[in-house]
């Protein structure tokens, strides 16, 4: 494990260094000094870590241009090294679009139409596919929520891990292949020599999510998006990858954005909370906040999800618990207005 | 809110709706052959919710699908309202399915609802097999969709132009129709987002005062915990632990079930239970 992250510790001391294969992306930031930019959080978040911030979003407007339909309405956050964000919402929501535009992957007809995105400094809006290519993967990565399906059936996983390495640091085939078995020790698979040989059949679907977690931060990344990443596994499985992602945040100072539909999961391990519903952030906070304190209805019905069905019931907390009808007049007014 | 619902029989009223003793049941044949269950025993009392909690692979589906039929079992004794029912052949469940007695609701209701069917005479079949009289079974058909708080309007719509939480609430009432003693559900909320989850939630906890019995299949405590009067966690094919659901949750005996309510996502997920998780997980591999 110390293999991985002393790489990724002295990775973050060097990461201005431009990429071995690149066009020469790597962004000598043009930026790098705007720090100032959380605004329109509905409430105070913590004074951001003094680090300058590897990902901003400011007021980001995404529209179907087929449908002539503005679908996110405007999000807003920053991420500075080692924290995290989490954004919440239900199917529908926007959040998978605000993902996938901060990777530069919008589904066609979608497009940003407002507001700016910037990856360590770098503003998004005129890169080149090369410019991309570079930047994905070496500082903004990402897993999503069916692991097996982002890797090639036929081809054994752990090589899959190591074209990464031979294409993002040009290693040569034994010095990637030990480094992707060291990737597979870091994200705590048991066997890393066995599981390396095996192909996507052969592993569980926690096991797989380990590996496409291994391949995401193969090119040390920055910024790792996990969109739904534990959303189809076990709970105890779903524990397993959220305590790694905590593991791997504190070791490596990896910046983290967390997308779930359940509130809980994501103030596991968020310090910042966006509630999203129909393409607007409803509340934002930090998560302590938004969990004592709720404003939104909506963010009101995720937590008495909880309180009335779930196990906080149980654990032996002050909290009152609200009247039965509650959640339900709220579930019913959520539902109308849908 | 509840419809009239005839007296049920006149059975004992202590008598177990479903027992269940020593099940045991394998896949595959001959060096292939496996245990899926070993051993399970348990007994569902009229009207109580029970949650099965168990991980992929942990024999939950299948202690569902045996109770129900769909598997057979190879050791052990299944008990349905006084029947025993592990002997029977296709002909005997078919007749005890038709009556009723036992209905269940499965994970994805878009396939286990006819896509060519509508609503309304989805919910009618059961009944109109059963004998009763048309203009009986709409009543009662219009009934259970005010139950799972479902519309009329939506009586004449196909499952595909239903969303995915009314589809569920649709399964749930078919489920209801025929009135049956017993349901059996099989990660009945795990497709569902937060507001339907709720939903579902609280339409089976009314449930409950009908003295419908149920038992909840689901990977998630959580989602169980809200409902369920007992917990049985089931870990490798055998249940290692059953007890009421506020003891399970607050005193976990077993390592597995530790490390499940440790794992539970919930809003006061302490950093300190990482360690504990780390420990317990050791425990069990080892």
């Amino acid at each position: 494990m110390a293999t991985l992250s002393e790489k990724v510790l002295t990775k973050s001391a060097r990461n201005s260094k431009t990429e071995q294969n690149g066009s020469g992306a790597e962004v000598e930031d043009t930026g790098a000094t705007s720090t100032t930019s959380t605004t329109g959080a509905t409430r105070p978040v913590r004074p951001a870590a003094p680090s300058t911030p590897v990902l901003s979003v400011r007021d980001v407007h995404i529209s179907d241009q087929a449908a002539g339909q503005e679908i996110v309405h405007g999000v807003n956050f920053t991420l500075t090294p080692g924290r995290s964000v989490g954004i919440v919402g239900e199917s529908g929501s926007g959040k998978t679009l605000t993902c996938r535009a901060t990777l530069g992957i919008l589904p066609a007809h979608f497009e940003v139409t407002g507001g700016s995105i910037e990856i360590d400094g770098q503003d998004i809006s005129g890169l080149s596919s090369a410019q991309w290519t570079a930047l994905r993967g070496a500082t903004i990565s990402a897993v999503f929520q069916d692991p097996a399906s982002y890797l090639n059936p036929s081809i054994r996983v752990g090589a899959q891990i190591a074209e990464v390495l031979k294409v993002k640091k040009g290693l040569k085939r034994g010095e990637a292949r030990r480094q992707a078995i060291d990737l597979l020790h870091a994200v705590h698979l048991r066997d890393p020599d066995l599981v390396y040989g095996q192909y996507t059949y052969e592993l569980s679907g926690g096991m797989l999510q380990r590996v496409l977690i291994a391949a995401a931060i193969a090119a040390d990344p920055r910024i790792l998006i996990a969109d739904e990443a534990t959303t189809a596994l076990d709970v105890t499985v779903q524990a397993e990858i959220l305590d790694l992602l905590a593991d791997l945040r504190e070791r490596t100072g990896l910046a983290l954005v967390l997308v779930s539909h359940d509130l809980a999961v994501v103030a596991q391990l968020c310090d910042e909370v966006l509630v999203m519903r129909q393409g607007e952030v409803v509340e934002q906070g930090p998560t302590h906040e938004v969990l004592h304190n709720p404003q939104h209805e909506y963010t009101r019905l995720l937590i008495a999800e909880h309180e009335q069905y779930g196990l906080d019931k149980f654990l032996g907390t002050d909290a009152v618990e609200p009247a039965k009808t509650d959640a339900l007049d709220t579930a019913d007014a959520v539902k109308e207005d849908a | 809110m509840s419809t009239d619902r005839p007296a049920s029989q006149p059975a004992e009223p202590t008598q177990p709706v479903l027992n269940v003793a020593d099940l045991e049941v394998h896949y595959g044949h001959r060096r292939r052959r496996r245990q899926v269950l070993n051993r399970v025993s348990l007994s569902i009392a009229p009207g109580e919710t029970v949650g099965i909690i168990g991980e992929t692979g942990s024999g939950k589906s299948t202690l569902a699908r045996a109770v129900l039929g769909l598997v057979r079992a190879s050791a052990g004794s299944i008990v349905i309202d006084g029947e025993e029912v592990g002997s029977y052949g296709h002909r005997q469940w078919r007749a005890l399915r038709r009556r009723g007695v036992i209905q269940y609701v499965f994970q994805d209701p878009l396939r286990s609802l006819d896509p060519d069917v509508t609503v309304e005479a989805s919910l009618a079949e059961p009944l109109l097999i059963q004998g009763v009289s048309r203009q009986e079974a709409a009543a009662r058909v219009r009934a259970f969709l005010d139950r799972v708080r479902l519309s009329p309007e939506l009586l004449d719509r196909l499952p595909g132009e239903l969303s995915g939480g009314q589809r569920q609430r649709v399964a749930v009432a078919r489920a209801l129709v025929t009135e049956p003693r017993l349901v059996i559900l099989d990660e009945p909320v795990s497709a569902l987002d937060s507001a339907n989850r709720v939903q579902i939630l609280q339409i089976l906890k009314e449930l409950r005062a009908d003295g419908v019995a149920l038992v909840f299949i689901s990977h998630d405590l959580g989602s169980v915990a809200g409902v369920a009067d007992r917990i049985a966690v089931l870990y490798q094919g055998e249940l290692v632990e059953v007890g009421a659901t506020g003891d399970v949750i607050n005193q976990p005996q077993h390592p597995y079930t530790r490390l499940l309510v440790r794992s539970a996502p919930t809003l006061h997920s302490a950093a300190a239970d990482r360690a504990e998780r780390e420990a317990l997980r050791a425990l069990l591999h080892a």
